[in-house]
């Protein structure tokens, strides 16, 4: 078995690479949703560029589009594409690796970058597997601050309508957006019971820890008769005290000095996790 | 007159492939009954996803199970599902390239006195400024089976007004001329060409008719393929024309008037009049009362006509 933990540090440095390279990205919140997604594509998920195009392979979508540089090393440690390519390619022109998940490129479903269009179209491909009977299920991951746009709450009361059990979505809940905490911007807490009064089951969670995401999507698939969110308690720029719980690493490009150390720290974490 | 409306052919058509095709799924936001789509409803509970008065998830999961191989027709008011749920329809239909069909029911002003909230003078602007997006306006009930039956074949989003009211018909039962994304030659005439899409083909064909009694000749092109529109359709109906009008209920910016003036002044550069409807809130009135009153009628139309040529 993978030790998901070193590798969820080793991708956080091809997301420090890519956003080197292109000049661009959303650092923090990459940091901070890396074992949510690494938990899905090395754990929870029915995925691989081999059963791509299965209808009974399980649906995926970033709703919170911007932090797509993590995605992009996932999908290439998955196999989609080789992370040499998007390290290069990506931000540059006339690429294919642009700052937001695009389905023109293998492993991604579906085009987003505005926020609040996920949990709407993840309805719909749980509605869709429902309808066909198919084993395969429907995952969305939102961010916090995302949950400020009001779709999300019209696609929270639909998932409970229509009973999608095979639905579960993740809030990266790092409790920073891009001008200050959510508290302060606009009020999440508590994100739980709000989840709770439109009849979801609600796991809160540490998102950063890979063993505890793993156990949370192992319940999501054991729960029956309703969608199940996690909230998944980060810390943006997770990986690095250069970055980590500061407001202003939502989208920095770090210098050639902190670029240095945050490697370093990445990978004395992942030396450390290897022995696991 | 005909009494049959156009959204209850578009649920005739959809629930006569619905018996065979498991995977056409119609979508509402608390308008089945607006929509003529409750008869759909009731046959096919399976195939039918009602999500409340909610159009952003409306677009939204129609998207989603379009993504899963689904056939989506999510239909909606006009007003709602074209600016209310813009976004998802650019991002999760037009950009995503999701198979689904927005259908805009109770187009134009056929809300009425109902007002500003609830017409879709911008429909035709704003769906067709997104790239991936077509927009069809059927003129009448034969032609509205027409188009849901060559939508029913392709895998691309699409953006169809229909009105509220019945319209009277432009074509006969059995002669429908009907190509996809071809303009439709309605009546021909040698010195104006009159184009029109939607529920002002009627009154369009009926200005040609008057207008060939006071010795005026008018070709008349239905234009429901507003987007793609059919340049070459168009010009070959421009050849030789004195003049071109356009026709539609909708602003007077970025529908059909703009698009066919782009056209014309690029290929066959001529004088071009667009009536519309004003850059203003509707005068109070029902859809007749509305058209006569902006000159959208057959006696309005004739008289533009007359003015120019």
């Amino acid at each position: 078995m993978q030790n998901l933990k070193a590798l969820s540090y080793k991708l956080r440095r091809d997301v420090i690479e890519m956003i080197m390279a292109g000049k661009a990205g959303h650092i923090g919140g990459d940091m901070s949703v890396m074992e949510t997604l690494v938990s899905l594509y090395f754990h929870a998920m029915n995925i691989s560029p081999e059963n791509q195009d299965d209808p009974n392979r399980d649906m995926f979508v970033m709703s919170k589009g911007h932090c797509v540089e993590s995605l992009y090393a996932v999908l290439a440690e998955k196999g989609f594409f080789p992370i040499e390519t998007c390290i290069r390619e990506y931000s540059q022109f006339g690429s294919k690796f642009i700052g937001h998940p695009n389905n023109k490129l293998p492993g991604i479903e579906m085009n987003s970058g505005s926020l609040g269009h996920g949990l709407p179209v993840a309805v719909g491909m749980a509605l869709a597997q429902k309808m066909d009977g198919r084993p395969s299920r429907t995952y969305v991951v939102m961010g916090d601050g995302e949950l400020g746009e009001g779709s999300v709450w019209e696609g929270a009361m639909s998932a409970t309508q229509y009973k999608l059990d095979n639905l579960c979505a993740v809030i990266d809940r790092n409790r920073l957006q891009i001008s200050g905490t959510t508290e302060e911007v606009m009020h999440q807490d508590s994100v739980e019971d709000r989840w709770l009064a439109f009849g979801w089951n609600v796991l809160s969670v540490d998102g950063n820890d890979i063993d505890a995401m793993n156990r949370a999507f192992d319940s999501a698939r054991a729960t029956k008769g309703r969608p199940t969110l996690i909230v998944a308690n980060t810390t943006k720029g997770k990986g690095s005290g250069v970055m980590e719980d500061k407001v202003g690493w939502h989208h920095h490009v770090p210098t050639q000095e902190e670029y240095e150390q945050i490697m370093k720290d990445l990978r004395a974490r992942e030396e450390e996790y290897s022995h696991e | 007159m005909n009494k049959i409306t156009n959204r209850q052919i578009a649920c005739e058509v959809l629930a006569e492939h619905a018996r065979t095709d498991r995977d056409i799924v119609v979508l509402c936001s608390d308008s089945r009954g607006s929509a003529s789509l409750a008869p759909f409803a009731k046959e096919f509970p399976g195939q039918f996803v009602e999500v409340g008065i909610a159009e952003q998830d409306l677009v939204g999961i129609a998207a989603g199970l379009a993504k899963c191989g689904k056939k989506a027709y999510a239909a909606s008011p006009a007003s709602f599902v074209t600016t209310r749920s813009y976004e998802q329809a650019k991002v999760d239909c037009a950009y995503s390239n999701t198979n689904v069909k927005l259908i805009g029911i109770s187009g134009g002003v056929s809300y009425g006195a109902l007002g500003m909230s609830h017409h879709s003078a911008q429909d035709i602007a704003a769906m067709s400024a997104i790239p991936n997006m077509r927009v069809y306006l059927p003129s009448d009930r034969f032609q509205t089976r027409c188009l849901f039956e060559a939508l029913l074949k392709d895998e691309k989003p699409a953006y169809i007004r229909l009105g509220r009211n019945a319209v009277e018909d432009v074509y006969e039962e059995g002669n429908v001329p009907f190509e996809m994304d071809k303009a439709t030659v309605v009546t021909e005439g040698a010195d104006a060409l009159i184009v029109a899409c939607g529920e002002m083909v009627k009154p369009a064909r009926d200005a040609a008719a008057l207008l060939k009694e006071q010795g005026v000749g008018a070709t008349v092109l239905d234009m429901y393929c507003v987007k793609p529109l059919d340049a070459q359709g168009l010009l070959a109906a421009a050849k030789g024309k004195k003049l071109v009008v356009t026709v539609e209920e909708h602003s007077p910016f970025g529908g059909l008037g703009s698009m066919v003036s782009q056209v014309i002044g690029a290929n066959d550069p001529k004088k071009v009049i667009n009536l519309a409807l004003p850059d203003a809130p509707v005068v109070t009135g029902n859809s007749r009362q509305v058209f006569e009153h902006y000159g959208l009628d057959a006696a309005g139309i004739a008289k533009t006509v007359r003015e120019n040529i």
